[in-house]
C-alpha cells in the first residue's frame, strides 16, 4: 500500500492546506504545557516516557517551555526492546544529556533474564512485552504518573482515552469505567498501588506534530529524513532488512529511498519511500498520504481489530 | 528538498486559518451519530485507506464502525465512551468528541460537552410520533426522546455556545417534508420552554451525506447551510474576560540558585481564569488574605506581557507571601468567599448522591471537602419541572446546597466557567461523582 513509485510522489495532496495554521498550533502547546505542570504538581512521583521518537521529543520541546531547560521536574523513563534503531537511541541519549534531564533505562532482555518475560519462540516481537518490563518499573519507582506521547488519532483505542487515564494496581485500562474529565479539573486521587498515565499531546495530530517541529526547529534522528535503506516488499509493507529482520525466501532485496513515520521495535517498524529531507518536506508528504501511520508502519497492529486495546488492558502505555 | 513542494503554494500553507472548533455529536441510542462521524470523515477525505479497508463488512462499508473502537462497543454495537476524531475542511481544523447516546453512559456525553464550543443533537426522525395530528379527538404533543432532552439541556446548563439539531434519517421517511416541520417546531418549542438558543435545525441523512458535508438542494424545504457549512462558522467558546481577574496557582516554581534567592522570587504558574493580568495589578491571595502587586507576568516563553483568560501565564509578586497551588490570586474586593454554595449538579456516578454526605471538591486546583447539606430539587427531563427529591441517581440533575470546609471565591456559572465549576469526587471510591455548576445565591434562596 504504501511501497509507491516515485511518479505516485509526485501526486498532488489529497487534503486541503488550509489546516495548516499557526492559531492552532499554539492552542495545543497550550493546552500541553498547562497538563505536563499539573502532572509536575499533583503527584509525588512522575515519570516522562522518551523513546527518542518523535511524539516523545515534541513532549521534550513543551516540557522545555513548561519548565524552562535544564529544569524539567521529573526524570526520563525508557523501556528498552533491545531491537533499537542505533540513531534513535544515540539521539535519546544525546538530548537527555544537552536537557540535563535523568534518564532512567529499563529493558525487555532484563526481565528476561529474571524470567518474567518469556518469549513464545526467539523471533517474537518484543513490543507487547514492553508492558511486563514497565510494570516493573512501575513498581520499582513506585512511578504515580507516567506520561507519554501517544495521540488519539493514532488508533481507534487511542481515540477513546482519557488525558488523564486512570489505571489499577495490576496497571490494567478499564475502558468501560473511564473516570469522567470535566473542563480542566483533573481528578488525581489515587489509592495505594494505583497510577496514572498522562497524554499530553491526545489532541495533536501527525500534521500537527511535523508542523511543530518545523516552527519549533525540534531535532529528530536522522531516520525520520529520508535515507537510502535495504528493504524488502512484505504484505504492501516496506520491512528493513537488518540482522533481525533478515529477508526470507525469494525475497529481492532492493535499495530505496526511505523515511521512518514513526520508530519502534525494529521487528515491528516499517519505513515508507519518501524523499523528504526536511520537517518541511515532511508536513507537506503528511497532506498528502493516503495510509495512516499505523496502518503503513506497524506490522503487529494488523493481526487484530483491537491489539491496541487487549495490549492497553495488559498495562501496555 | 522533495518534488512535492513545488506543487502548492507556500502563502498558502503558512496562512493562519484561525482556531479549531470542538464538537461534540450527541443524542440518543442509534440515531446515527457513530454513522454521521464517519460521513463527514469520508466526505472531508480524511479517513484513510487502510481505516475504510477497516471497516468493510459483507462487502458494505458500516461508517460507524470507524469511530467504535472498543471491541465491547462492537460486540454490543453501542458507544460507550468518547471518541475523539480531527479532520479540517479548507475552512477549518475540527475535532469531535463522538458522545454516548446510551443513559447509562451520560457521564462520557458530559465529560465532551465540558470541553465543546458547539454541540450537534441528533434526532432519529424515524423514532418519532410526528404523523398523527389529534388523537382520540386531543391534540397529539410531540414527545422527543429523553435522550435528546437530556442531552440538550446538559450542553446548555456547561455553555456550550452553540447548540444544532441534526434530524436525521429523513430519507427513511415517505413525507419527509411535512415530518421535518413538525419535528423542527417540537425542537423550537422544546428549546424555547428551556431557555435554549439554537444555532440551527438541519435536516440530513447521514447514511447518505444529504446535507451532512454538501447541501441537498429542494430537499424537505429547507435552503439553509449543510451541516457541516453551519459548522465551519460557528464561534469559539468566549472565555471570561469581562469578569475580575482570578488566577487558580497551579505549580509554585522555587529557584534554587543563590542569585534567585536572593530575590526571593517565586514564580506562580497557571492559567488565567477570568480577566487578565499585567504588571502593576494589585492582587488578594485566597485564603491567606494577603495583598501584593503583579511585579512581572511570563508566558511559555517568558517575556513580559499581558495574558488574558484562557491562556498559561507566570506571575512574579513584589513580595514574599504565602501562595501555594491551590490558592487563587484574586482582583482585591471583587470577590466574597463563601462557606456555602447552591448549585446544579449533573450526578454521574453509580452511586446516589445522598444528603449528608461529605465529597472532595475540586475548584482551580484546589481540593476542598464538601458535605450535601441539603437536596433542593432534581429537575424532570421530560416536563423540565422540578420536583422533590432525597437523592439524586446516576445521570439525573437537581439542585444542592453544599456546605463547604474552607471558603472558596465563587460566581455563578453562567458567569464564570472557571470560578461557577467544580468537581465532586466520592472519597471512598476515588470516582469522579459530579459536575457542579454554582448557581446565583439568590435564585433558590
Amino acid at each position: 500500500m504504501n511501497a509507491r513509485t516515485e511518479n505516485e510522489l509526485l501526486l498532488p495532496p489529497m487534503h486541503s492546506p488550509a489546516r495548516l495554521s499557526n492559531t492552532h498550533l499554539d492552542a495545543l502547546e497550550e493546552e500541553t504545557v498547562f497538563i505536563l505542570r499539573e502532572v509536575a504538581a499533583a503527584f509525588e512521583r512522575p515519570t516522562l516516557l522518551f523513546s527518542g521518537g518523535k511524539d516523545s521529543l515534541v513532549l521534550l520541546k513543551c516540557a522545555e517551555k513548561a519548565f524552562g531547560a535544564g529544569r524539567i521536574p521529573y526524570p526520563l523513563l525508557m523501556i528498552d526492546t533491545g531491537h533499537n534503531f542505533p540513531e534513535v537511541t544515540a539521539y535519546r541519549d544525546q538530548r537527555a544529556q544537552e536537557l540535563g534531564a535523568k534518564l532512567i533505562v529499563r529493558s525487555v532482555e532484563d526481565s528476561m533474564a529474571r524470567g518474567t518475560v518469556r518469549l513464545a519462540h526467539p523471533g517474537e516481537s518484543r513490543n507487547a512485552h514492553q508492558s511486563v518490563t514497565l510494570l516493573e518499573a512501575i513498581e520499582e519507582f513506585r512511578f504515580d504518573a507516567l506520561i507519554g506521547g501517544a495521540r488519539r488519532d493514532e488508533e481507534k483505542a487511542r481515540a477513546k482515552e482519557r488525558i488523564f487515564s486512570h489505571r489499577d494496581s495490576f496497571g490494567q485500562w478499564q475502558p468501560k469505567d473511564q473516570r469522567p474529565e470535566l473542563w480542566t479539573l483533573f481528578n488525581t486521587r489515587l489509592a495505594p498501588g494505583e497510577h496514572f498515565r498522562v497524554f499530553p499531546i491526545s489532541n495533536w495530530t501527525e500534521l500537527d506534530v511535523w508542523q511543530y517541529i518545523e516552527r519549533e526547529h525540534v531535532g529528530l534522528p536522522s531516520i525520520y529524513y529520508t535515507h537510502k535503506r535495504e528493504v524488502v516488499e512484505r504484505r504492501g509493507l516496506l520491512v528493513p532488512v537488518t540482522e533481525l529482520t533478515p529477508p526470507r525466501d525469494g525475497e529481492t532485496v532492493q535499495v530505496r529511498n526511505v523515511r521512518f513515520r514513526t520508530v519502534g521495535d525494529i521487528t515491528t517498524t516499517c519505513p515508507v519511500e519518501s524523499l523528504a529531507a526536511d520537517a518541511g518536506d515532511v508536513v507537506l508528504e503528511t497532506l498528502s498520504v493516503d495510509v495512516s501511520e499505523r496502518g503503513a508502519t506497524r506490522m503487529d497492529d494488523m493481526t487484530s481489530e483491537a491489539s491496541m486495546e487487549k495490549r492497553k488492558k495488559d498495562g501496555y502505555f | 528538498m522533495s518534488a512535492t513542494t513545488a506543487t502548492l503554494d507556500s502563502t498558502a500553507l503558512h496562512g493562519d486559518t484561525g482556531t479549531a472548533l470542538r464538537f461534540i455529536t450527541c443524542g440518543s441510542v442509534d440515531d446515527g451519530k457513530s454513522t454521521l462521524i464517519g460521513r463527514l470523515l469520508v466526505d472531508s477525505k480524511t479517513v484513510l485507506q487502510d481505516q475504510l479497508a477497516g471497516v468493510q463488512r459483507g462487502g458494505e462499508t458500516d461508517l460507524a464502525l470507524l469511530t467504535d473502537g472498543l471491541s465491547a462497543e462492537r460486540e454490543q454495537g453501542i458507544t460507550i465512551d468518547v471518541a475523539y476524531r480531527y479532520f479540517s475542511t479548507a475552512k477549518r481544523k475540527f475535532i469531535i468528541g463522538d458522545a454516548p447516546g446510551h443513559e447509562q453512559y451520560t457521564r462520557n456525553m458530559v465529560t465532551a460537552a465540558s470541553a465543546a464550543d458547539a454541540a450537534v443533537v441528533l434526532v432519529d426522525a424515524t423514532k418519532l410520533a410526528w404523523a398523527a395530528e389529534v388523537e382520540d379527538g386531543t391534540v397529539v404533543k410531540r414527545e422527543l426522546l429523553p435522550q435528546t432532552r437530556r442531552h440538550t439541556l446538559l450542553s446548555h446548563l456547561l455553555r456550550v455556545q452553540s447548540i444544532v439539531f441534526a434530524v436525521n434519517k429523513l430519507d427513511a421517511i415517505d413525507d419527509a417534508g411535512l415530518a421535518f416541520e413538525r419535528i423542527s417546531t417540537a425542537l423550537t418549542t422544546f428549546a424555547e420552554a428551556a431557555g435554549v438558543q439554537v444555532a440551527g435545525i438541519v435536516p440530513i441523512s447521514a447514511l447518505k451525506g444529504w446535507n451532512v458535508a454538501t447541501r441537498h438542494a429542494d430537499w424537505v424545504g429547507y435552503e439553509g447551510p449543510s451541516l457541516l457549512e453551519l459548522l465551519e462558522d460557528l464561534p469559539v467558546t468566549v472565555q471570561d474576560e469581562a469578569v475580575p481577574f482570578a488566577f487558580p496557582v497551579q505549580w509554585v516554581e522555587k529557584f534554587s540558585s543563590s542569585a534567585d534567592t536572593s530575590q526571593g522570587r517565586r514564580v506562580f504558574w497557571g492559567r488565567v481564569a477570568s480577566g487578565h493580568v499585567e504588571p502593576g495589578q494589585r492582587v488578594t491571595v485566597l485564603p491567606s488574605n494577603q495583598t501584593a502587586t503583579v511585579a512581572q507576568v511570563l508566558s511559555h516563553t517568558r517575556q513580559p506581557k499581558t495574558v488574558h483568560a484562557g491562556h498559561s501565564a507566570g506571575i512574579v509578586l513584589d513580595r514574599e507571601v504565602d501562595v501555594s497551588r491551590g490558592d487563587w490570586l484574586l482582583a482585591p474586593d471583587a470577590f466574597e468567599p463563601v462557606r456555602e454554595i447552591t448549585a446544579t449538579v449533573a450526578w454521574l456516578d453509580d452511586e446516589p448522591l445522598v444528603a449528608g454526605r461529605v465529597y472532595w471538591a475540586l475548584q482551580g486546583h484546589r481540593w476542598v471537602k464538601a458535605k450535601v447539606a441539603r437536596i433542593v430539587d432534581r429537575v424532570n427531563i421530560t416536563t423540565l419541572e422540578s420536583e422533590p427529591a432525597t437523592q439524586l441517581e446516576a445521570n439525573s440533575i437537581g439542585d444542592v446546597v453544599l456546605a463547604l470546609q474552607q471558603p472558596l471565591a465563587v460566581l455563578p456559572f453562567t458567569q464564570s466557567r472557571a470560578l461557577g465549576s467544580l468537581v465532586l469526587v466520592d472519597t471512598a471510591s476515588h470516582k469522579t461523582a459530579a459536575a457542579v455548576l454554582v448557581q446565583p445565591a439568590a435564585a433558590k434562596a
